[in-house]
């Protein structure tokens, strides 16, 4: 049993002072093995704190973001799973399905985690799953305005991935889950 | 010769101990037997001991001690002695015979002990004839020990109320006469050690001083005791008598102690009813005495004592403690002319406190004090030294931690005056504790007056005062002050766009005053709370008819527009890129055409002019074709004007991929899955056979450059966007034209030239057993995709 931690589009300290107290006091060292972070954190202070909580970290670059040498995507491997990382300010048109579906596609990844709309989503298509997570502070952005604090947390146990959605709406964490298990079939490990 | 001294002193000591043991030795004897004769001879030799000059007050206590020791014994034999039938009064004339006063005076004293319990005199009676007989001795050092030695054998026997030597009416006047009397005695004496001896050894004598002065300062203890002192007689007799023998004493030593003492000993509830005479002593000290701890220390005590209770709140305001305090304090300093600005600062931050613990409403107090200290402090200029800053830095820190709000602190007219006197630095360390605070309480700022108000206090943090000190400061730090800075103009909000607009006006008013090294800063934040406003208008104009309001998204759109321009000086043309960008879909939002126009050209211009980086070219590339395929508000014309440029700039990318990649995403310009958007097939094809022609010209640039043709990923990209625009039902997209492209790919992937790239392969893959999978989906889209091969 893996636990990973996905997050992005903080954009602290332009949209938001910070984390909001309830995800920081949620998120404790120790318990996570994995963050990937679509980017847009956007300072190195906030780089630092995720590594506090975990400190094998991947991200991706955002547009915002202050350090500039992170990669456009990323892929890695947890257990059974190939996951896939990118912001998505370079899938056109922004949070598209079918469009994300393709670098899906062209990552060959079993999970993919991407940002930007600010919008959390959570789907399986194909053989796979595309997650946003969201932002994680509730930041607004041009093409959602009213954003709820969101972040994801996926554990990853053989072949079976369970994506839990934590939203945080007036105040109160809200917790949703998504079961999500992969046929050996289509793994593409297999090519 | 220091060394000399101190062994000699041993020597002394030893010698002084050796005599005073072997005389109790005999004085044993004779008590065994009951020699009152032989007792009183050997006592009275063995407390001569006593009576040398020699020792410091340190080893002269030692030798003390062990005297003492013996008197008790003695005591037990004179009550013994009594007890079988020899008079009291006979004994205590008896050991007068004595022949050395001092030795005398201690056998006097400890009869004197027994003649009280004895209870054949009056106590008050026996006192008075043992305190004025101790005046025989005007020695300091031998005076203080003998009358400290009074003073512990009475102490039980004082004639209180309650006490079983309580006589007649009144007679705690007596124990209360009897006290102060020895304290003024032994005050006297204390005081005379300072002008006893050589003037070079000050030093020295001032170290001796300090080491008896618990011996003076027991008398208070004594005092404080003495049931049958209630407030009355406290503040009509013992605190005037006391009072007026510090203040006469005029010695700065005995004053200072002296006074710290009082307040320690004595009740809070005393001080607080007798507070104008205790501060009325302040004034008439001596220069020198560090008045501003004594002060501190009652103001300290006041303030527990206050916190203590509720109850005893009233009795503050009934006696108004905080205007006898203030005028003390301005008394006192305005009498210390020497007092260093550190000294006045800890007097007003020590009221400060009290304030906020006993008046916590009383916000014109706390105004009252912060204006008296700018009255103090603007005379110096900026203030250098390091203590006073500390200390003015915990002064307006104080109301910020009581009140937990920053609030409190910016109706304070006088706490910026207060800051203006700390040089630059403090000044700075202060506005970041403002900030920290605010972040902390998660405090909400939500009136223009309150943010012009902080951006007065913080002005340190926002622009460049004065000196040079970006120099000093380390390039980390900078960062970590701005991006505070970043995160406070986040809680700088409102939910009334009015008055929301008058604060986004101030906050760009002090903002773009900050240079070019703190504008990438702060832009960011300030345009992103600003779009923040046209999206509240935005839903208001919804609502409420908009006749009179002056807050419209047009207005915010203006300011918007000026204030990414400040941008240029620094220059950061990506960052004020993506904000135009920012701005154009927010003015799309609106339905202002001409605002996201505009937009759109500064950021166009920006990317023609200034954005010369490749990379960031490409970053830019994504963000002006991402952004522009969400606008719906543009008519015909300037939406070609604009996607005509950006394919443009999508085709002039500096590697080949980065323009293949571009051109294709250009294709979403001209297709709009809603149901009345824009849906032009050909545009489309026109797109991506451009981007197909990118691809072949860049894998026959590999071949020449390198000998292969390179990777097929972008073949494999394109035809999956064939795949996207075919599954969407444009036209122009044939069953024909994407067998060809897998065609082409599947004969690519088998040429020699070919580098393998299982990247590419995988890519293949997927995309197949994507076509497959629609194709066994059925319905609709496995009709469609039921004639291409794979």
């Amino acid at each position: 049993m893996v636990l990973v931690l996905a997050l992005g589009d903080l954009h602290i300290p332009h949209r938001a002072p910070d984390l909001p107290p309830k995800f920081k006091s949620m998120l404790v060292p120790g318990k996570i093995q994995h963050i990937i972070c679509t980017g847009n954190l956007c300072i190195k202070e906030v780089h630092d704190y995720l590594r506090t909580v975990c400190p094998d970290l991947h991200i991706t670059q955002g547009e915002y973001d202050e350090e500039t040498r992170y990669p456009e995507t990323k892929t890695l491997t947890i257990g059974q799973f190939k996951l896939g990382i990118c912001h998505g300010h370079q899938v056109i048109p922004w949070g598209d399905l079918d469009s994300l579906a393709m670098l899906q596609r062209k990552l060959d990844v079993d999970i993919l985690v991407t940002g930007h709309t600010h919008q959390f989503k959570a789907y399986k298509h194909e053989a796979g799953v595309v997650i946003n997570p969201g932002s994680a502070t509730g930041a607004h952005s041009s093409i959602t305005y009213d954003v709820n604090p969101s972040f994801v947390l996926m554990d990853i146990d053989g072949l079976r991935v369970v994506v839990y959605v934590y939203e945080l709406i007036d105040g109160e964490v809200k917790v949703d889950k998504i079961d999500f298990k992969k046929t050996t079939a289509t793994a593409p490990s297999a090519h | 010769m220091i060394q000399d001294g101190v062994e000699d002193e041993e020597k002394w000591l030893a010698a002084g101990i050796t005599g005073l043991q072997q005389n109790a030795f005999y004085m044993h004897r004779a008590l065994d037997s009951n020699n009152l004769k032989d007792a009183l001879k050997y006592s009275a030799q063995m407390l001569s001991e006593l009576r040398t000059s020699r020792l410091s007050p340190h080893k002269y206590y030692e030798l003390y001690m062990r005297a003492f020791d013996e008197l008790r014994q003695l005591e037990m034999f004179f009550k013994e002695e009594t007890k079988r039938g020899c008079s009291i009064v006979e004994l205590y004339e008896l050991v007068q015979h004595a022949g050395n006063i001092l030795p005398r005076l201690y056998l006097l004293c400890t009869v004197g002990s027994v003649y009280i319990k004895s209870k054949e005199a009056p106590a008050k009676d026996v006192l008075k004839d043992l305190v004025e007989m101790c005046r025989g001795i005007q020695h300091p050092v031998r005076g203080l020990f003998l009358r400290s030695y009074l003073s512990q054998v009475s102490r039980d026997k004082l004639p209180d109320i309650g006490s079983e030597y309580e006589g007649d009416a009144d007679t705690v006047m007596d124990a209360v006469e009897f006290v102060l009397q020895n304290f003024t005695e032994m005050n006297k004496l204390w005081v005379r050690m300072q002008h006893q001896g050589a003037a070079r050894e000050k030093e020295r004598r001032e170290k001796e001083r300090s080491e008896l002065r618990d011996l003076v300062g027991k008398n208070l203890h004594v005092l404080s005791q003495i049931e049958g002192i209630d407030l009355d007689m406290y503040r009509d007799l013992v605190l005037p008598r006391v009072l007026e023998q510090v203040v006469n004493c005029k010695d700065d030593i005995a004053q200072y102690y002296l006074m710290d003492c009082i307040i320690q000993v004595f009740p809070d509830e005393y001080h607080l009813q007798t507070l104008e005479i205790l501060l009325g002593a302040c004034p008439q000290l001596q220069p020198g005495v560090d008045i501003k701890t004594v002060l501190s220390r009652l103001m300290e005590r006041l303030s527990n004592y206050a916190v203590s209770s509720a109850e005893v709140l009233p009795e503050f305001f009934q006696v108004e403690a905080f205007t006898k305090l203030n005028n003390s304090i301005g008394k006192v300093i305005e009498a210390q002319v020497d007092m260093t600005a550190d000294g006045a600062v800890t007097l007003y931050s020590s009221l400060l406190k009290f304030t906020l613990h006993v008046h916590p409403d009383r916000l014109d107090f706390v105004d009252q004090i912060l204006g008296a200290c700018v009255m103090k402090l603007s005379s110096k200029g900026k203030l250098k030294d390091s203590k006073a800053t500390k200390e003015i830095v915990a002064l307006l820190s104080a109301p910020l931690d009581k009140y937990n709000d920053i609030d409190t602190a910016l109706k304070l007219s006088n706490y910026s005056r207060v800051m203006d006197c700390l040089d630059d630095g403090t000044n700075k360390v202060m506005a970041n504790v403002i900030v920290q605070s605010i972040m902390k309480n998660k405090t909400c700022i939500s009136t223009a007056d309150k943010v012009e108000a902080l951006f007065e206090l913080i002005k340190g943090l926002i622009q460049d005062l004065g000196e040079h000190l970006q120099d000093e400061l380390d390039e980390d730090d900078f960062k970590e002050e701005q991006n505070s800075v970043a995160r406070l103009i986040q809680m700088l909000y409102t939910d009334d766009p009015e008055e929301m607009l008058k604060i986004v006006c101030i906050m760009r008013k002090h903002i773009l005053t900050g240079g070019p090294k703190r504008l990438p800063f702060t832009v960011p934040p300030l345009v992103f709370n600003s779009l923040k406003l046209v999206r509240q208008l935005q839903g208001q104009e919804e609502n409420v008819a908009q006749e009179e309001a002056s807050a419209t998204p047009k207005k915010v759109f203006q300011l918007l527009n000026q204030t990414i321009e400040a941008l240029s000086v620094v220059p950061v043309p990506e960052l004020a890129l993506q904000l135009y960008l920012q701005c154009a879909e927010t003015a799309n939002d609106c339905d202002l055409e001409p605002v996201a126009y505009e937009f759109f050209t500064q950021a166009y211009i920006l990317y023609e002019e200034e954005i010369s980086d490749s990379r960031a070219q490409v970053t830019a590339i994504h963000l002006i074709i991402g952004t522009l395929q969400r606008m719906h508000v543009f008519g015909v014309e300037n939406r070609d004007t604009l996607t005509h440029k950006a394919t443009g700039y999508s085709a002039k990318l500096l590697k080949k991929p980065d323009q293949c990649r571009a051109v294709y995403a250009c294709s979403h310009l001209f297709w709009f899955d809603d149901q009345d958007g824009i849906k032009d097939g050909e545009r489309v094809l026109l797109c991506l056979k451009r981007a197909l022609r990118i691809a072949n010209a860049a894998q026959q640039m590999a071949n020449a450059a390198r000998g292969n043709s390179g990777s097929v990923m972008l073949f494999i990209e394109i035809l999956n966007k064939y795949l996207y625009f075919f599954e969407k039902g444009n036209s122009q997209i044939t069953v024909t034209s994407i067998q060809s492209l897998i065609e082409l790919i599947t004969t690519e992937m088998q040429s020699d030239t070919l580098t393998h790239d299982p990247a590419a392969d995988a890519f293949f893959a997927s995309t197949l057993r994507y076509i497959q999978f629609q194709k066994d989906k059925g319905g609709a889209v496995g009709e469609k995709y039921e004639p291409i091969k794979v």
